[in-house]
Order: structure tokens, then sequence, then C-alpha cells
């Protein structure tokens, strides 16, 4: 061994303190002991090559997150204190909340799951320190948000059993099939799933629009976890682009099947983040960017130059990025449409939006949104002024993967839906896109297991036949009350006494002595 | 004199959420049991996983214990993340200041060499049972199915990364942060003779495939012996060489293994406790695994302490066990 008597540096430290701890077994055979290594055709010749993407010991990560909790919570405490629901811009926005609380929250908590896992999995002890840190930080968030939203929940409806919902509504299987998807991959899958497409490449599209919506909106719960959460953040999308980098470079066979996962997790993705485009576009009461901008500077820009740069390791840009280019245009407009019509079997209230909102989308939108969209919302409007309000008791076609309806439109004609299908072992499967089709062929039979809420209300697994007692029983919604037309709703009435705008009735007066 | 400040007070229409109603009641809740209960998902999973295909995400069937509701299982300290760390923050700060001191003093450099290379051949190499432990419980984050349980195991795997890294420090403080210390100790983990049975140990546990089992083993079993036999009594022995301010450098585990008692206490009450067939299980690895983490200890404690520690110390782990209805063979009453 060669005499050292130089002090380490940073680097060298931190690789003593985390994989330095590990050593090479020899009592069990190492593939016993990382079963799952192996199977998915990952060739990892040399562990030692990783870098770690932060250097963070426990003591330090103990103490920098104590000091974010402690602030944190503090804002909590005063928010509640002060009954800062009331100072939001307008109660339709809570609705981006039920929608961010049953939709994303969940997926923390899976992703606190997946990477506990993987945190296991990896013998590159470099690589499993940094996954476990993402996964305690990953039930941090999905923790700090039920507290976020906790006061909300005291003050408005369709809040009150968010986890419960995710397991079961009919659209939540969108969120929850795509990490069960990451989840049930093998190790080196959730990681270009979750690390790389969901944290580094489409993080600005999900996570952030939500946390700008709450500043924008004056949610000061949600945006001060927001600041609080970006620090994570951040170790997250360093992590991500460290992995991919890793795998490429341990062996040229890695490439194909990275790129079929980019692909897959691309697509996979970017039909997910439809309920974050409408999010933007149609339930902020005070919008921040329009989805289209959002998806130009996010996606087109940003992710082109990370294309760019992946390049070299003989990776393209992800399949089908020109049907999603092109589909930022549409995809909220036909979102919401959708949403709007099945409100009876949703956590959240929708309504049409108002004259000054349509002027903002026709001027966000000046290629599409009047051309195609414009006179059905005013249809619905005036539909529902004259005491018709529209909702649709049928049940929609899900697609086989992302598990949305057949809403979406074919890029080169807008009047026409986009839905592919095939057979399978004698049976016919859906699709609302070729992106998601070629998703099933390369592994049939995982998708062919889907739990399509549709199939399975018709198959009677969802506590009854008709969609009311679905929705009641099944999904613990409150018709109405928790859903369904927002002008005339319960929270609307109460938003409109907390403003003054109706006599107070539910306000009472109270001193406090300090 | 008072003074007041008036105002406004919106009557809530709900209390908590409705999952927490459900348990507790509509009443105000708190933060412990807004975060730990019911917010996994728990059915109607899509695929099956490549790495377990016989079984769903999130299967009740990962360990052979069996219980009606997992939440059962408590963490007494109420940690939830934010509390957690609030603690932990705490008790690095106190650490952090003492390795300060011994470093500014020199502590560690001015004990004579034979206790220096005491603590890299019989205190530091329990870095790499430490990182065993943090994997075990890293695994078991990621199986157990109910927030309160998959927590509590997160928060020990990061809890072991530190003691482990405490552990490394010390080696650090003696080499003058070359590394040469730990390359030293290492060998004593790979090669010694004293360490193979440890060594061995901790691999073997690194392929138990049942979660449950894997926290009895490693958090009750292999700790229960480990932690007083190294900190309380390797740390007096190592006191009487001379070196008592070691102690300095180890309050850290000292605290936080009287800590996890509460939590693995409960714990394994409440799981032996809820069904024959649960105590059962927990008696037949019990009865597979207490000699080995006992076997695995002895050189150390013949070479240390003396083997009159090490029983001491099984007595008072059977006497633990007993009290959930367990019993430990190798040890008489």
């Amino acid at each position: 061994m060669a005499i050292k008597n130089k002090k380490l540096n940073l680097k060298d430290k931190y690789q003593y303190l985390t994989r330095d701890m590990a050593w090479e077994p020899t009592y069990q055979k190492k593939e016993d002991i990382y079963p799952d290594e192996q199977f998915e055709g990952i060739k990892i010749t040399d562990w030692s090559q990783w870098e770690d993407p932060f250097r963070l010991t426990m003591d330090a990560y103990w103490k920098y997150q104590a000091e974010k909790e402690k602030k944190l919570y503090a804002i909590f405490d005063a928010f509640a204190q002060n009954n800062g629901h009331q100072n939001i811009t307008d109660a339709r926005y809570v609705n981006a909340l039920k929608l961010f609380l049953s939709g994303v929250s969940p997926l923390e908590y899976a992703a606190f799951q997946g990477y506990a896992r993987v945190g296991r999995q990896f013998s590159g002890a470099g690589a499993r320190v940094a996954c476990q840190m993402q996964a305690i930080d990953e039930l941090r968030h999905s923790q700090t948000q039920q507290h976020a939203m906790s006061h909300y929940n005291k003050h408005f409806n369709g809040l009150h059993d968010a986890a419960h919902q995710h397991d079961r509504i009919w659209f939540l299987s969108v969120p929850k099939s795509f990490f069960d998807d990451a989840r049930s991959a093998g190790p080196f899958e959730f990681l270009t799933a979750i690390s790389f497409s969901f944290e580094y490449v489409l993080t600005n599209l999900l996570f952030v629009p939500f946390m700008s919506g709450a500043a924008y909106n004056g949610d000061m719960a949600t945006v001060t976890f927001g600041f609080s959460a970006q620090s994570d953040e951040a170790r997250h999308m360093t992590l991500g682009l460290e992995v991919i980098k890793f795998i490429l470079e341990q062996h040229e066979d890695n490439v194909p099947i990275i790129q079929r996962w980019i692909d897959k997790w691309f697509w996979r993705g970017f039909r997910l983040l439809s309920l974050v485009g409408m999010m933007m576009d149609y339930m902020l009461p005070n919008k921040v960017m329009s989805w289209a901008e959002a998806w130009e500077v996010y996606y087109e820009q940003n992710g082109g130059a990370l294309f760019k740069d992946l390049e070299r390791y003989g990776i393209r840009p992800p399949k089908y990025q020109d049907i999603a280019n092109d589909a930022k245009n549409h995809v909220s407009h036909q979102a919401w449409s959708t949403f709007y019509q099945y409100s009876q079997a949703t956590n959240f209230h929708t309504w049409m939006p108002e004259e000054e909102e349509m002027a903002w989308l026709s001027e966000k939108y000046p290629e599409t949104f009047d051309k195609y969209y414009r006179a059905r919302f005013e249809h619905w409007d005036k539909e529902h002024k004259e005491g018709r309000r529209f909702y649709n008791n049928t049940l929609p076609q899900l697609c086989q993967v992302c598990q949305i309806p057949v809403i979406f439109t074919e890029k080169d004609d807008p009047t026409v839906f986009s839905h592919r299908q095939i057979k399978h072992e004698g049976e016919r499967y859906h699709f609302c896109s070729d992106g998601c089709c070629d998703i099933f062929k390369n592994e049939p039979e995982k998708y062919i297991q889907a739990w399509l809420p549709v199939h399975q209300i018709y198959q009677g697994n969802c506590g009854g036949a008709d969609v009311a007692t679905v929705v009641e029983k099944y999904y613990h919604i409150n018709p109405g009350v928790d859903n369904m037309e927002y002008h005339g709703s319960p929270d609307h009435q109460r938003w409109l006494d907390i403003k003054g705008l109706k006599p107070l009735k539910s306000q009472s007066e109270k001193k406090t002595a300090a | 004199m008072t003074i007041e400040i008036k105002t406004t007070s919106v009557e809530p229409i709900r209390n908590t959420y409705s999952a927490i109603a459900r348990r507790f009641g509509d009443k105000p809740a708190t933060r412990y049991q807004e975060a730990s209960f019911d917010i996994e998902a728990k059915t109607n999973f899509h695929y099956r996983p490549l790495w377990d295909p016989k079984r769903t995400l999130n299967d009740p069937s990962r360990t052979a214990v069996q219980m009606e509701d997992w939440h059962a299982v408590t963490d007494p300290r109420q940690f939830f993340y934010g509390a957690y760390v609030g603690n932990r923050a705490k008790m690095q700060e106190a650490a952090e200041s003492n390795f300060g001191f011994c470093d500014k003093r020199n502590l560690l450099t001015r004990l004579p060499e034979e206790t220096q290379h005491q603590l890299l051949r019989f205190l530091v190499p329990l870095r790499h049972v430490e990182l065993g432990a943090n994997m075990n419980n890293s695994k078991i984050a990621g199986d157990a199915i109910a927030t309160t349980v998959a927590q509590m195991h997160m928060f020990a795997a990061t809890d072991r990364l530190g003691i482990g890294q405490y552990l490394s420090r010390i080696a650090l403080l003696l080499d003058g942060s070359t590394g040469k210390a730990l390359d030293e100790s290492k060998t004593f983990w790979m090669d010694d003779e004293l360490w193979q049975p440890m060594r061995k140990l901790v691999e073997d546990m690194l392929v138990i495939d049942d979660w449950f089992e894997v926290t009895l083993v490693q958090n009750v079993l292999l700790d229960g012996l480990m932690y007083p036999l190294i900190y309380d009594w390797m740390d007096a022995w190592l006191g009487e060489q001379g070196a008592e301010d070691v102690s300095l450098l180890t309050e850290f585990q000292r605290d936080w293994y009287k800590e996890s008692l509460r939590w693995t206490n409960a714990m394994i009450k409440t799981v032996a406790g809820e069904s024959e067939s649960n105590r059962g299980q927990l008696q037949a690895w019990v009865a597979r695994w207490e000699p080995r983490a006992y076997e695995a200890l002895k050189p150390i404690a013949q070479a240390t302490t003396g083997l009159d520690a090490l029983d001491e110390i099984r007595a008072e782990l059977s006497a633990r066990l007993k009290k959930v209805g367990l019993e430990s063979t190798g040890v008489q009453a």
C-alpha cells in the first residue's frame, strides 16, 4: 500500500465517507446480494467511475434540512393562524391544489419507495447513497405537502381523501400508472424514468408550474414549500444527469437500451403533463405563462440543448418529439374540455373561462384557440347560463398505456381524433397515439395488466354499476360539493362570504389575548 | 394588563383529512398523524414488478409476518421527516462540537500507539457493519407497506450512514485526514480472523428476502448485542486504557441506541402481539439468528471486554425479548 501523507481533498474525503464503507463480498455472491442489477441488460464495467452528483454527509444533511424545515413550518403556522387561505386570488385556484394533492403528492411517496429500493439495489455504493438521499427527500415532500395543504382542506372541499382517490379515480390512474410503471421496472430503468426523464428533463414543466401558480395566486403555504424544496430538487436533477451519463459511458451496448427508455419515458411524461397544461391555462386565476410558452422554454429550448449535449453518446432526441411540440397548442384545451364534461366524476370543480380569460387564450394560442376551441366553450357557457350545464354521461375509451381518454387529435389535422388499435393474443387494445402504441408493443405483457378505470367500472370492480354510486361510494367524492360546476358550489359560496360579497354567514369574531 | 388583537376567525368545515378522521375521528390531527397514516398507495396496482413477478407493488406478502393493519406499528417518538431531521440536527451539533474539541486538542493522536491501533482494529471497522445496516434499512423502507413502518426504517437507514461516517472520522482524526488509517482499518474487516464471523453475518443478512426478518435480525438482535457491547462495555474498556476521550466521539451512538430502543421495542411488541402465528415466526427467527449475532461478536468481546460482558448483554437482550413473549434459546436463565 502506498504511504499516504497528503490530506484528502473534498472529493476523496467524501468517497471515504460513503463508498469506501463498502467492500467486495466473499461470503455471499455479489449477484445474490444485488439480484436486480443484471436482468435489464445494462452493463456496468466499473462502478468506481461513478461521480458523486453532490457531496453531502449525513451530519450536514440533517443540519441544512432541519434549518429549512424550521422556516417552512413557521410559515405554515403563520399561514394557518392568519387564515392565509383568504388571501388567494380566487377560490377557483384551490382546484389546482386538489389536482396536486391527489395527482402529484402520491407520486412523491411512490418516489420515496422507489428510491429506497434502488438505494439498496445498486452494487455501487456511491449511487446507493445518492438514491437514498433522494428517497428521504421524497418522503419529505410527500409529508410537507400534506401539511402545506392541511389548512386548505379545512376550508375547501375536494382535498379530503387524496391518497384514497389516487388509487381509484379514473384520471388519477394516469399519474399512478406512470409511477407504477417506473417502480415495477428494473433499477436502471427506474432511474432513467424518474431521475432523468422526470426530474431532469420535465421537472420544470411539472413541479415548477404548480409552485409558480401558487406564487402568482397568493398561496403562501404552497409556494413556501416550493422554495424549500428547491435545493432538494436541484440535487435530484444533478443525480438525473449523472445517472444517464454514467450508464452511457459504461458500455456502448447500453446506448440502444437507454434510447428506448428515453423514447418511452419522454412520451409517458408528455402525456402526463397534459394535466399540468390544463392547470396552467385554465385553473390558475392569475396566470403564470401559457402551457405552449412553458413547453417552448422548458422543453424545446432547454431539452433541445440537453439532447444536443447527449449526441456525443449516440443519443438522439426522443421519438415523436415533433408530435409533442406540435401538440403544445392543443393539449390543454382538449384536456380541459374533457374534464369540463366529466366533472361529475372528478375531485375538483370545473368552469368555463371568463371573457377576459378567453381573450388571453386567443392571444396565447393565435393559431388554434379561436379556430378550434372558442366556439365549443362559448356554447357550453351559454348552455350553462340557460340552466343546462353540460355533463357527459358516457364513459370514455381509455388509452391502454397512458390511460388518458382517447381525446387528442392528429398532428396534421386537429379535427381528427388520434386513435390506434392493435390485436395482441386475440384481444384488441386501444391507444391515443403511435407513441403509446409503441410502448405497448415493446412490453405487451406488462401493459395488458393495466388497471383501466373504465373497464374496471364495467366489470363491477368499483363498488357499483352506475357512475353515481362509483363516484360517491368508491371514489369518496361528495357529488356537487367536491366537484361539478364551480359556480354556485359550496366552495364558491364560501369564497363570496370570505370576500364579503355576500352577507357574512359563517364568520364570527373572536378576540385573541396576546 | 393584556393587549387584545382582534382577529376574524372562519370556522373550518372539517378538522382533518378523511383518512385521518376515519382512524381518529374528525378532530384536529397532529402533524405526525397527517404525515404518517394512509398516504401510501394501497390497491389497484397496475403492473407486477419485473423483479418480483409473483407479487404486486406494495405487496403485504413480502414478509411472512401478517398484520391486519400495519399502521398499528407506530413510532413512540412521533417522527415524521421534519421532526426527525430537527432531532438529528441537535444531536449532530453536539457530535460536531465533540469532534472539534478532540481535533483541536489532539486528544486522539496523543494516545499511545497501541491504543490508536486498538481503535483502528476494534472500533473503526464497525463502519462497515453500519453500511450493511444502512442497506438493510433502505430495503425495508422500500418493502414495508405502511408509512408508519417505512419511514422509521428510512430514518434508520440514514442514521446508520451517519454513524458509519462518524466512525470513519475517528480514523481521519488519527491519520490527519489522509485516509491511511481507514485503509488500514479496512484490512482488519476484510482479513483479520476476529472480524470474519461478523463480516459473514453481515453478508448473510444482505441476502435475506423477508423484510421483517431483516429488521428483527438487524435492528433488534444484532444491534441489541452490538451497541451495548461496543458503546458501553468496550467504551469503558478503552477508558481503562486511558482512551476515555474516545467516549466523546461515540456519544452520538449511545444516545441514538437508547432512542432506537423505543421504536424497536414498540414494533416487536405490536407485531408479536398481533397473532400466535406472528409470534411463532418471530420466535423461529430469533432461534436462528440470535446465536449467530452472539457468535459474530464473541471474538471482539474476547479480545477486548472479555466474554462475560457479552454474556451479560445477552441475558439483557433475552429479558427484553421475553417481555414480548420471545425466547432466546442460547441463554441460561
